[in-house]
């Protein structure tokens, strides 16, 4: 049983654009036993602390600049890398995020679960298998004992996660290191595979130092929870009194801004309205007093019908799409959840013409869409947009903002003349938040949020009726999100626009939506209004969807 | 597998035919023929010839005769080595190249996978610069270079190596050596690359924080997605080594079908040209579907996709 303490740890990047301080004197302690959940933004340091520990930070660009990272009496800081070899992996495993990449797709699953005992001596290959055999049944990969040959490829994400678990404990540590283990996994996996998780190491009294971006899964199995910010802990307390009682003014936000299911906000307070009390709150809120949508009187905008589309593959065609049909109103926002693989976004890209249909009918105000004459095409392609999940990979990084928000003006022939055109662009970036400042600027200056307003911006430039926001704020801190919801909800009220809305994220969906429509494997499974199918939700696949969901993301005045 | 393998060969079929098409029209549309000398000989004894190969046959025809003749593996007598069959040749010619070519990959092979795993390994640092700095060298310089520099120093200098010829191990040496350190350049840039970029992979982090050393890291982990690269790169530079060595073996006198080859263009023995061109495509054909079958080995995921 090990005890861990660290003591102002500093950590910076010596990168050619400056010093970096990621980790900046960070007081950190675990007990043997104990589940500590690690929780801030991207950037805010908490993964660099969690790597710090077993010195698997790439140095260079990192340097540990200071402090101490007592294990078991030990300054593991000041060892030599062979002893340091020694506790990794016997003494301190780890998970990592991307349970697609963490696993060696050239070795079969069984021999990388294996491995850290034959590595530490503690057992003969053969040995070492049976063991692996038998953590890798107690996660729940039984594949791999039926195939002892089987690769990653082979595997889901979550089977691969539950393997990388039964890797990190098949040598029964006494401390195990989780980094995001749950974040690039479906909400219903998330479910399962931190159950397991949780189970397993109470079983082996394993302590755990989860790091999370999402403070309400940390609740979920955290004794004690520690946030940082900006390479600093804020404040760290066991978990009910986090949640009850919050004093920090980050934390405070952080657990306001998040969208749950239970809450019914016109509008979701953002960090700034905490850190800035003066600035913050006001303009966004007066914006969004519109009346509430009455949905029946509303026309119909767009109405999809049987929708089938099927991609080819090696074994035959794939139905990404399976008979969808759904009516979205002018005005409203409809939501579309479902987990990866359902076949949300390609129904929304369908919907665009961006992807082919193989039968079912697209009407548009009422006409069936073709693209064969191109007026009709260019006219459609004006009344329709996208705004897509990466902001990074979705503007092109050798335009400036304003070529970027130019060129759909000039492709639809919009505005009198150039100057007129940049007015335009000009008054739009404003719209979102942004100025006349930013105008020649490239991608690669912004930040994700102000890239994803950029992104609204140029969704705006041909005056378009409906936009497709496909997981535009899933690659987000809740704090940024909050703020790019805040701006799709103002700008629906005071242009009237109508969106389809697709996320993974039933919380922000349903913060989002008027409607919302369930997908499962290309079906549309349920499809009510948003408060109706959150509290009686039909099918059971929706039942599932919202069980999985941590308790603390359901309701914000979540108390233990 | 084998089903994999039984239609890769069949897909080689279509592909020999049409490259023996074109390159039967493409030689007889080419000027002059294979009796025109400097020379003139006379003219019955030319028109005697001709009729003797079937040369006075309308082209079509010939064409036809050719593919009967190559379905039953003939591909028939050498215009310019009288008495000489086309197989015979390249049957003596060949293992003179195979020699070459297998010894000069193996150098090749020997002297840049190290050179490679060494300079990614120890980026930025001279054992990195060193190596790729040799390397870039070695793509610069040219065979006709590097061959006669190397009989200066070890045959003209040091009295090593025999400077030309093939009669024994001891002439294989320099030829082998000229032709294979300018492949491990490559090798070893391929590798340094392929090693590169499988480090900065999160399993090879995830084999260190299982406590793995750094010879263990190397080998189980980042080696095999590292090698693909220069596996990739085998066949073509395989075919290559056999088939274009024309100039080394200019340089050292050496037997080699790639002489036999060039010459045969010059020379205009259509049937010469026609069967080294075949020959070399089959060649190619067999070594991509060896490389396709080691990347498979290799690699789960592509075993899978086959």
């Amino acid at each position: 049983m090990g005890n861990l303490d660290i003591q102002n740890l500093k950590v910076s990047f010596h990168t050619r654009e400056g010093i970096i301080h990621a980790v900046d004197g960070v007081d950190l302690s675990i007990k043997p036993g104990e589940i500590i959940g690690l929780v801030g933004e991207s950037g805010s340091g908490k993964s660099v602390t969690c790597n710090s520990i077993l010195q698997l930070l790439p140095t260079p660009p990192a340097r540990i600049e200071a402090g101490k990272i007592e294990w078991s009496g030990k300054d593991l800081l000041r060892q030599h890398d062979e002893k340091i070899r020694g506790i990794r992996g016997k003494e301190i495993s780890m998970i990592f995020q991307d349970p697609m990449s963490c696993l060696n797709p050239y070795l079969s699953v069984l021999d990388q679960v294996a491995e850290p005992l034959v590595i530490h001596g503690m057992a003969s290959p053969k040995d070492a298998r049976k063991q692996a055999c038998e953590m890798l049944a107690r996660v729940g990969v039984q594949r791999v004992v039926d195939h002892p040959h089987a690769y990653p490829h082979e595997f889901s994400g979550g089977m691969r996660q539950r393997a990388m678990i039964a890797m990190a404990l098949v040598t029964q540590p006494s401390l195990l290191l989780a980094d995001e283990p749950t974040t690039a996994l479906d909400v219903t996996v998330q479910a399962k595979v931190l159950n397991i998780l949780k189970e397993l190491c109470t079983d082996l009294g394993v302590s755990v130092l989860f790091v999370s971006h999402d403070l309400g899964l940390v609740a979920e199995l955290a004794d004690r929870v520690v946030v940082m910010y900006r390479g600093k802990v804020v404040e760290q307390n066991d978990t009910r009194s986090i949640f009850s009682n919050p004093q920090h003014s980050y934390v405070k936000a952080l657990i306001a801004c998040r969208p749950t299911l239970e809450s019914n906000p016109v509008r979701l307070p953002t960090v700034d309205d905490f850190m800035n009390p003066k600035t913050g709150k006001g303009q966004a809120l007066k914006k969004l007093e519109s009346p509430s949508l009455n949905l029946d009187s509303q026309e119909t905008l767009l109405e999809v019908q049987d929708l089938v589309v099927e991609f080819p593959t090696e074994d035959g065609p794939v139905r990404a799409v399976d008979g969808a049909s759904l009516i979205i109103r002018k005005g409203s926002t409809h939501g579309l959840v479902g987990e990866s693989g359902s076949g949300k976004t390609t129904l929304g890209r369908s919907i665009l013409q961006l992807t082919k249909a193989n039968s079912g009918k697209i009407l548009y105000q009422g006409n069936t869409i073709s693209l064969e004459n191109i007026q009709d095409r260019t006219r459609f392609r004006k009344s329709m947009q996208i705004i897509f999940q990466d902001p990074y990979a979705s503007l092109n990084p050798r335009l400036t903002v304003e070529q970027a928000l130019l060129e759909p003006m000039k492709v639809h022939g919009l505005g009198k003349s150039r100057k007129d055109r940049i007015d335009r662009v000009v008054k739009l970036l404003e719209e979102v938040g942004l100025g006349e400042e930013y105008l020649h600027r490239y991608p690669h200056e912004f930040s994700g949020g102000q890239r994803q307003r950029i992104c609204v911006a140029r969704a705006l430039t041909t005056e378009p009726e409906f936009i497709v926001c496909d997981e535009c704020v899933s690659a987000m801190d809740v704090s940024v999100q909050a703020q790019v919801l805040n701006l799709l909800r103002s700008l629906q009220a005071s242009r009237n626009l109508t969106y389809l809305f697709i996320s993974h994220d039933l919380g922000v969906v349903k913060f989002m939506s008027d409607e919302i429509s369930v997908m499962q494997n290309g079906k549309i499974v349920e499809n009510g209004l948003a408060e109706d199918l959150y509290r009686n939700p039909k099918s059971s696949y929706t039942h599932k969807l919202i069980d999985s969901i941590p308790l603390a993301n359901r309701s914000s005045d979540f108390r233990l | 597998m084998k089903k994999f393998v039984f239609s890769r060969v069949l897909q080689a079929v279509p592909t020999l035919w049409v490259i023996a098409t074109l390159t039967f029209f493409m030689t007889r549309y080419a000027p002059g023929g294979p009796f025109d000398t400097e020379k003139a000989i006379p003219q019955e004894i030319k028109v005697k010839l001709e009729s003797h190969f079937g040369l006075d046959r309308p082209l079509f025809d010939q064409y036809l005769l050719y593919l009967k003749n190559l379905l039953r593996g003939d591909l028939g007598p050498s215009f310019k080595y009288p008495g000489w069959e086309v197989s015979e040749l390249i049957a003596t010619a060949f293992p003179v190249s195979l020699t070459l070519g297998v010894l000069s990959l193996s150098i090749a092979l020997l002297i840049g996978i190290p050179a490679g795993i060494i300079a990614a390994l120890r980026k930025n640092t001279w054992l990195d610069y060193l190596p790729m700095s040799l390397s870039m060298a070695g793509i610069c310089l040219p065979t006709f270079v590097l061959g006669p520099l190397l009989i200066y120093i070890f045959s003209t200098q040091l009295g090593l190596f025999p400077p030309l010829g093939w009669y024994g191990p001891a002439d294989w040496v320099l030829p082998s050596f000229t032709l294979g350190l300018f492949y491990a350049a490559y090798v070893a840039r391929l590798t340094r690359a392929g090693m590169l970029e499988t480090l900065q992979q999160d399993y090879v982090r995830t084999a260190r924080a299982k406590g793995a050393n750094p010879w263990q890291v190397v080998t189980r982990h980042a080696l095999r997605g590292g090698l693909l690269p220069v596996v990739t790169y085998l066949g073509p530079a395989f075919a290559g080594l056999i088939s274009g060595s024309f100039i080394i073996e200019s340089i050292f006198f050496i037997p080699g079908l790639g002489k036999f080859f060039v010459t045969a263009a010059f020379n205009r023995d259509y049937t010469m040209v026609l069967g080294t061109v075949l020959f070399y495509a089959a060649l190619i054909i067999l070594l991509n579907l060896l490389v396709d079958l080691l990347q498979a080995w290799l690699d789960p995921k592509a075993r899978q996709a086959q």
